[in-house]
């Protein structure tokens, strides 16, 4: 490497080590919908244990690409338990991980919309045979597993193709709940994990859709340590398979997996 | 008021400036005074992150400094962690982001300088050096003032190319740009609403005072 590109590095380095002192708390990755519920449970193991994480939350998909990348987070928690097994394939985690919840999604619909919302999509129907439906949000189906949920729950009510015009996607699906729920929207197909917060609930009514008109996607979530996690990650993975742990997720509108489910 | 990602993006701000404003100098000095035909190529080079998408530059980015590259896997040999999704990484990035802020500025004040200026100091005896430092520094202050600033101001707001490769991890790569962002994905949007407002506050601020004081300094110099 020439001198002068080695200087800057080491400047570089240099000048932005010890740019913040409290970094030791591991950082982890979470799919969008668990953030409500991810908030609270690490409040809840701060108290425990004294211990702080930093959480990132995000679309599962981006994660895993930008794990591929290096990206230095501790553990992953996927709505979509394929990118775990894709980075395990990749000698990226410490093993295979563990189902941590089964996720649902509702029919979300804000306040003052011409949208009513009932679980088989009748509401949602009519209101596209009349040609009214402006604009319907969900998460990017081409990386957040709750945009593939909401496709396939709309294929199986046959209104993928009429709903075309009307989509607007969001980055992960809290970016999508945020636009079912503004009221700049019609409504939209969000996790029920984020229509049940307080936040959200205050501002629309919400149906769950069957789980199994989403089969395809049937969103098994799944949480893993990745290769370079340390003692506080592990303690917190730990955590999380705990029965406290597993009650919060529940109230969150989660499917706590048994272990029937697991594998 | 997410105050970690505040201090985060003034910090990076800070250390871009650092960095970027010694190697913009001597790149505005060769630019503003050579006669080269390559001239035009490197000024494209710079204001090339003018009119690029952001996303094409994180994109870039990601390639160049990801772990595929003979960069990244120097850097993570060297430093043992990788550089994307790192606050270095992100420095780099800024660094590069900002080049035609830095540089512009401050070659337009080069290019200001009569040659006669420089010439007559030539005929006195003084050498490169004192030239340098007796005439054009002291000419070329407003310039490297407005630089600074834009720079500054520059960092703090910049989003796409930190959301490319930084990865919004709190406390290293979660600027306050992104923390807006994200505060409005969590419903806060008292959260976000306030720290827009701090952001539009600073900027306004150093650009109104800049743009003051290069004015003053301006006048001050005009022949009466």
């Amino acid at each position: 490497m020439p001198a002068v590109l080695r200087l800057f590095l080491i400047a570089l380095v240099a000048l932005s080590t010890g740019h913040v002192a409290a970094n030791e708390a591991p950082t982890i990755a979470a799919a969008a919908d668990l953030r409500f519920a991810l908030e609270r449970l690490a409040e809840d193991f701060r108290a425990k244990t004294g211990n702080a994480i930093r959480v990132s939350f995000g679309s599962s998909g981006n994660f895993t690409t930008q794990i591929e990348n290096g990206a230095p987070f501790e553990i992953f928690l996927s709505a979509d338990e394929n990118y775990v097994f894709r980075l395990a394939d990749q000698g990226l985690t410490r093993d295979h991980g563990s189902l941590y919840a089964v996720g649902r999604i509702v029919l979300f619909a804000p306040h003052g919309s011409l949208l009513a919302t009932d679980p088989q999509l009748e509401q949602l129907r009519q209101v596209i045979a009349q040609g009214r439906l402006h604009r319907f949000a969900i998460a990017n189906p081409e990386h957040a597993p709750y945009g593939r949920a909401a496709r396939a729950a709309l294929q199986t009510a046959g209104l993928w193709p009429l709903i075309q015009p009307s989509l607007v996607l969001g980055e992960n699906a809290a970016q999508a709940a945020q636009f079912a729920s503004s009221g700049s929207t019609d409504g939209g197909i969000i996790p029920l994990s984020l229509s049940k917060a307080p936040q959200l609930a205050a501002l629309g009514t919400f149906s769950t859709i069957p789980a199994d008109w989403h089969s395809a996607e049937p969103l098994r979530q799944r949480m893993v340590l990745l290769r370079n996690a340390g003692a506080t990650a592990d303690a917190f993975y730990r955590f999380l398979q705990t029965d406290e742990a597993r009650k919060t997720l529940a109230e969150f509108g989660f499917v706590v997996p048994d272990e029937s489910m697991k594998e | 008021m997410d105050w970690q990602s505040f201090s985060l993006s003034l910090q990076l701000a800070l250390v871009t400036l650092a960095l970027l404003l010694p190697l913009s100098i001597p790149a505005a000095y060769w630019l503003a005074t050579t006669q080269r035909g390559i001239k035009p190529w490197v000024e494209g080079l710079i204001a090339l992150p003018l009119v690029l998408p952001p996303t094409v530059i994180g994109f870039y980015l990601l390639i160049v400094l990801g772990r595929q590259s003979w960069l990244g896997q120097a850097y993570e040999q060297l430093f043992g962690q990788p550089l994307v999704f790192s606050f270095s990484g992100l420095v780099l990035a800024s660094i590069i982001f900002n080049i035609p802020f830095a540089v512009q500025p401050i070659q337009r004040a080069f290019e200001a300088i009569p040659l006669e200026v420089r010439e007559a100091g030539q005929c006195c005896g003084l050498g490169f050096w004192q030239r340098f430092l007796r005439i054009d520094l002291p000419l070329s202050w407003p310039g490297m003032l407005s630089a600074a600033v834009i720079t500054f101001a520059h960092t703090l707001g910049e989003f796409g190319v930190v959301l490319m490769v930084g990865g919004n991890i709190p406390g290293e790569t979660k600027t306050v740009a992104i923390s807006i962002y994200d505060r409005t994905q969590a419903f806060d949007l008292a959260g976000a609403n306030a720290m827009s407002l701090l952001l539009l506050a600073i900027s306004l601020t150093t650009i109104v005072v800049s743009y003051g004081l290069v004015g003053r300094m301006m006048n001050a110099r005009r022949p009466v």
